[in-house]
């Protein structure tokens, strides 16, 4: 799994390259997600624009890493596509995750 | 995978193995009987296949490998799904409910979504067992959507 990521600010923005999370991918996200993080920052940003799909397993992805960066190192969501935001919002992980309309959003906050 | 139908039915049959789910759904997005449907819908019925397809891959034929059967049909403005595996039971031989998953100390949960997401956009489902063969039907209608 490919992902792009850049020091903003106390935020480290990761972008995804690819266009789903899903059951094929969910286990190399995780993995590309440990190494990227291992950059320090106080928060994670993760640019999900380009992914126009996420299943459960995407899903539980995303969460994972959430768990993985600990409560003391929040990781946001930014540029969520229709299918993606349907997929948080009926499981109400929409709730769990702070969410950012676009990448931009998320980076001024950090200034 | 072998795609077929006509008349805007659409059948395909893939293996059991997370790339091909992959692979068909990409083929599906493009097939005529997707083509028919709005754009919510089409997302419906991506989201609800992707959890079906991956069920049967990860429980029915688990780790195993098998054939997976399709069939979508569109009917006035709905669209039937038809799903056969011959793979393991359901378990107790029914649909699991439709609970969103809890979370526990460790925060929300990494899993269990797969079934409270099809109960939530995919209508009239039914599951029945015979010879060997798990037989799903389901119907992804618009009106479920506006919710």
């Amino acid at each position: 799994m490919n992902l792009l990521s850049s020091l903003r600010g106390n935020a480290l923005i990761v972008t995804v390259t690819e266009n789903r999370i899903d059951a094929a991918g969910a286990i190399a996200f995780k993995e590309a997600m440990r190494t990227v993080a291992e950059v320090p920052s106080a928060r994670v940003l993760l640019d999900l624009s380009h992914v126009a799909f996420l299943d459960s397993s995407g899903l539980g992805a995303v969460v994972a890493v959430m768990k993985l960066l600990g409560p003391e190192r929040p990781l946001e969501l930014a540029g969520l596509t229709p299918t993606v935001e349907k997929v948080f919002r009926l499981t109400r992980m929409d709730t769990v995750f702070r969410i950012w309309p676009r990448v931009s959003d998320g980076i001024q906050a950090a200034c | 995978m072998k795609v077929s139908g006509g008349a805007g039915e659409t059948r395909l049959e893939l293996q059991s193995d997370p790339h091909a789910v992959r692979r068909g759904l990409a083929t599906l997005a493009k097939a005529p009987a997707f083509a028919a449907l709005d754009e919510d819908l089409r997302s419906a019925a991506e989201i609800v296949l992707a959890e079906v397809l991956n069920n049967i891959v990860e429980h029915a034929y688990a780790g195993t490998t098998g054939v997976i059967e399709l069939k979508l049909s569109p009917r006035a403005g709905t669209l039937c799904c038809d799903v056969r595996d011959f793979g393991v039971a359901l378990p107790d031989g029914r649909v699991p409910g439709a609970l969103l998953p809890a979370g526990d100390a460790d925060g929300p949960p990494e899993g269990g979504f797969g079934w409270y997401l099809i109960h939530s956009l995919a209508s009239d489902l039914r599951y029945r067992r015979r010879g060997g063969c798990n037989h799903l039907r389901f119907t992804l209608d618009p009106d479920r959507q506006r919710r």
